[in-house]
Formats: structure tokens, sequence, C-alpha cells
């Protein structure tokens, strides 16, 4: 996620249905910044007919009113915002710590992804704390923040199986990236550790206790494995 | 506020249903509201609520209410057989109930029919949370505390009103409904990831009718029918999906995605169901069956200005023929 390029991301744009498009960019962790930036732009919604906005990792989908704008008149709409948009200053984010109790009950995946990784566990949860992540987007579920993107010594693909009910609070990773469970989920990545942060109330503005943009630190309790 | 209904049986799911949440997507929400957005707009506007009035969503009935008040409401949405102390009612239809009656919605009386709709005049009365009222499931917020609805629990309406008693017996036009129907083909739309299907498997969607499972719910409908040729196996970064997007997982079962769809997923698209017929997948209950038809974006559009047009359909009043009529069925006084 550092500045290293001037280039803009390659955006391209999907249909879904007649009344949303799908705008896509390449490569993923820059597009997310761009993401970022035009969904807050478009919050000042500056293109009539547009309704909502579901904002993914590297797209955003744009839901519209089909009898105000048609596609092709967001996706000029969308391109002339993208064409003058500045390549986005790092976020001049705040930095979120979130504390975590690493293994045992909490983490019941914390000894399978060790020996995934060719770690220790308490190199797990050594390396899963050393960076400050981005918080990509929230999805999936209310308040579930994609967090990231995780070392590579932490990259690996999610279970096998995935669990009918993962536990609110669950610390999780799979696929590069790390998130955390608000509710009782079904879900497919390898639980670390939980932490008692609740991270959606609908009664809050905003009801996410992440967005993106944030930046996020896990930090362990020390009744936890600890690195 | 004036308490409207008790519930002495829920049925298999009934709960709060509004137009849902559109702006708290990007919160990970999902857009929720009622399943069958037409029959709610119709329900609420027979009893001349706001069409996005807070209603009762009921599912394959087995209900039963107490009137608590004196209430004008409408049912639309499945054709259910449903008595008013034991007397039977129409659908489609604003009627005038009285506090102590017993409201019960039994089985379909069509061979078709899953969601009813139950407005109130005055609309339900719950707290609005994120811009609506609707039950997120998913969240355990909005409606009643974000669940279904219990045998005792209590709803009570903003403002009731019997001023409307003029437009009782007033029936929604049937040549303004959607094609409600047992086998209901759903014109699609190309999805956004055609280019990772090849048209044998486009042609094996189309060619056949398609049975909704038992692990369908308000989030999606898991279709049985066999498995597509050549599901794509390449994965895909999550993106945000609507309702009526058709999820082709690597098992090649399709997967259409409904009201309460989680706000992102990471399944490739083979195509997305136009949002006039809608209505008609969320009229269908496992073991229905549905076709696929593709369409183009013109027709789309056209078919979503006409059922708009539906929405606002003219609702004469009955005048005092209606109201005559309606006080000698109800055996009801004319003054108090």
């Amino acid at each position: 996620m550092e500045r290293d390029s001037t280039t803009p991301p390659a955006w391209r744009f999907r249909p879904m249905g007649e009344a949303a498009v799908l705008l896509e960019g390449q490569p993923a962790l820059l597009a997310n910044r761009y993401v970022v930036a035009l969904t807050a732009a478009l919050e000042e919604r500056v293109i009539p007919g547009i309704e909502a906005l579901v904002p993914g990792v590297s797209s955003l989908l744009v839901r519209f009113d089909p009898l105000t704008v048609d596609a092709s008149e967001v996706e000029v709409a969308l391109g002339k915002l993208l064409d003058h948009m500045e390549p986005p200053a790092p976020a001049q984010a705040r930095v979120v710590t979130i504390p975590v109790r690493y293994g045992g009950a909490c983490g019941p995946d914390l000894e399978a992804v060790a020996e995934l990784t060719g770690l220790s566990v308490r190199e797990v949860v050594a390396e899963h704390c050393r960076a400050v992540y981005h918080v990509l987007t929230v999805g999936f579920a209310p308040g579930f923040p994609y967090i990231g993107p995780l070392g590579t010594a932490l990259t690996i693909p999610r279970r096998q199986t995935p669990r009918a009910a993962v536990a609110p609070g669950s610390v999780a990773l799979a696929a590069g990236l790390t998130g955390i469970y608000p509710a009782q989920l079904p879900g497919g990545w390898h639980l670390i550790g939980r932490t008692p942060v609740r991270l959606f109330n609908p009664a809050n503005t905003p009801p996410a206790f992440l967005m993106p943009g944030d930046r996020v630190r896990f930090e362990p309790l020390a009744d936890g494995i600890t690195p | 506020m004036t308490l409207a209904l008790r519930v002495l049986r829920p049925g298999m799911l009934t709960t709060v249903q509004d137009l849902g949440r559109p702006e708290a997507q990007h919160y990970g929400v999902p857009v929720g509201g009622a399943m069958d957005r037409f029959a709610l707009i119709a329900a609420n506007r027979l009893v001349s609520n706001p069409i996005g009035a807070a209603a009762l969503e009921l599912t394959a009935g087995g209900c039963a209410f107490e009137l608590l008040a004196a209430l004008m409401v409408a049912i639309t949405g499945a054709e259910l057989n449903i008595t008013l102390d034991g007397e039977p009612l129409p659908t489609w239809t604003t009627i005038f109930a009285r506090s102590g009656q017993s409201l019960e919605l039994t089985e379909r009386s069509q061979p078709w029919g899953a969601r009813a709709y139950l407005a109130i005049a005055g609309g339900l009365d719950v707290p609005e949370m994120l811009g609506s009222r609707s039950t997120s499931l998913a969240g355990t917020f909005g409606g009643v505390e974000g669940r279904p609805l219990r045998a005792g629990d209590l709803l009570a309406v903003d403002m009731p009103r019997v001023d409307v008693l003029r437009e009782a017996g007033r029936t929604w036009p049937a040549q303004a409904r959607p094609p409600y129907s047992q086998l209901p083909t759903l014109r699609i739309l190309p999805g956004p990831h055609s280019d990772l299907f090849d048209s044998a498997t486009v042609a094996a969607l189309l060619a056949r009718a398609w049975q909704i499972s038992s692990q369908s719910n308000r989030m999606g409908y898991r279709l049985e029918g066999g498995s597509l040729p050549n599901p794509p196996t390449s994965s895909i970064p999550s993106h945000g999906v609507v309702p009526g997007a058709i999820q082709i997982p690597p098992d090649g079962g399709p997967i259409l995605l409904t009201a309460d769809a989680q706000t992102t997923g990471g399944y490739p698209i083979i195509g997305v169901v136009v949002g006039a017929d809608l209505p008609l997948a969320a009229q269908l209950l496992p073991g229905d069956q549905l076709r696929f038809d593709l369409t183009t974006v013109t027709e789309a559009v056209a078919a979503w200005k006409a059922l708009k047009a539906w929405e606002a359909t003219p609702l004469g009043d009955n005048g005092i023929v209606g109201l005559l009529a309606w006080a000698a069925a109800l055996d009801l006084p004319l003054v108090d």
C-alpha cells in the first residue's frame, strides 16, 4: 500500500442487472485506495439517480434508478471522477488497536495455522501483531472488516471445511487477509484468537466500528498466547 | 401509539419489513426489507399508508393474531386462506376489523404463494434503525428485537386510523399485479462475469426448470435440478452483489440471491434477474420451480417502468355503497 506508483489502476465496468454497475480495478491494493476515495466523493451525491454504493476490496458496486439514469451515463460520470482523481495520499487515518486473546479456546486454529505456515504459535502471533494494517472494506456481514494485506508468511488458503458457527469476536485469517467476525456467523477462515471489541452497533454512527481507510494494529492480551 | 395486534401463532417466519436499508450496505448490512416489495407497497397503499411503512411479512401461513383495536388492514402477496372470526376474507382488499376479532392466515389457496404482507393503517410502530424499521436477521436488530415474531408478541401502530372507512372493500385490480404463477419464468441479464462462462453453461441454465431447495431462506435460494457444466473454478475478489444475482459456486449448483443476501460475494455471477421479476421469485417456497430466460436491458427497464405504473394504480373508494355493504357484512354500527 506504499505510494510507489503514479500510474492509476486499470478500471473496468461490468454489468450487474439493469440497475447497477460494478467498477473493478487492478492492481487490487492500489485500486482499494481509489475505491475508498471515490466512495467518499460519491457520498456527496454528485450524480443524480445513484441510490447506493457497495465498496469491495478493489471494486465499487453502484446501484442506480434505471428510470433516472442508465448504466452508460453512470459509467461516464464515474470515469470523469476517476480521471480527475489525484492518486489518493496515504490516508491520514486513525490507528485502532484491537486487543486479542490468541490461541486456546479463543483461537482453535492457531496450531493448525502454525503447522501450515511452518512457524511456531508464538511466531504466528508475533507476525500477526507486527504490522499496522489497512481496513480494505466492510462486507459479508454487518461490521465485518476485511483487513490487510498480511505478509506472505501468514498467507494461507481458507479452511477446507467452513464452520457452521464462528463465535462473535473471532479474529481470523485467510487468503492474505485478516478479519473479525462481529456476530455468530458461518465462516471458512482460520480462527487464531478473539477480541472483546464490539464491531457492530446499529445505534452508533457509523454502526461499524472499523471503516475503510482506518488502520489497525493487533495487540496480544496477556492471558492468551503472546509472542 | 396504540396496541394493534397480539401474536397467537407466529407461523414459520413472520417478521416486520419495509423497503429495507439500501444505504447501509457499505457497513456490511444487507439491503433486507420485503422479499416481495410490490406486494408490500400494494398493502400499504390499500390502507393509505406511505408506501414504505412497516408491515408484517408472513411466510407460508400458519399464523393467527388477535386484534386489540379497530383497524383498517390489507393482506396482499401470497394467496393464503384468510379468515376473520372464522369468516373468509379476500386478499388484496381493504378490510375494517374490530377489536377482539381473530385474524387467521392458513395455507395457500392457489398453487403458488409464499409471502403475504399484512399492512395496518398507521404503520407498525417499531424503532427506525439505520433508516429502516425492517428486521435484519443477520444483524439481529430492527423490527421486533431483530428476530422473527413469537407467540405473545404485541405490536403497536403509530396512529391507527379508521377515518378511511369509506375505503373498506376496495380491491387492488388483478390486472395491475405481477403475473405470479406456479412456474414463473424469470428474465435475466448477463452477469458481471459472463466471460467466465461458456455458452454450454448458459444454455444449461436456461434449458431446465429449477427447484427451490430446502436450504433456502431470505438470503438466497439454492436451486436443484442438476449441476451446470464447466462451472468456473477461478477465484474472484469479493465485490458488492445485488438481490437477483445468480451465483455459480464450484459445484455448479446455482444460488439466487434474495433480499437478505450478504452485501459482498466471491462466487462468479452468471446472470442477474431483472428487478420487475423479483416479486415472482419471492412467491416461491422450497419445492416450487422456476425457469430463467435471457432478456435485454431495454426490456428490463420497460418491465420495471410497467411495475412502477402498477404500483401507482389508482384506487378509488367504494363510497356509500361499499360502506353499507361492509357495515352489513360485519354487523357494524355506522355510528358509535
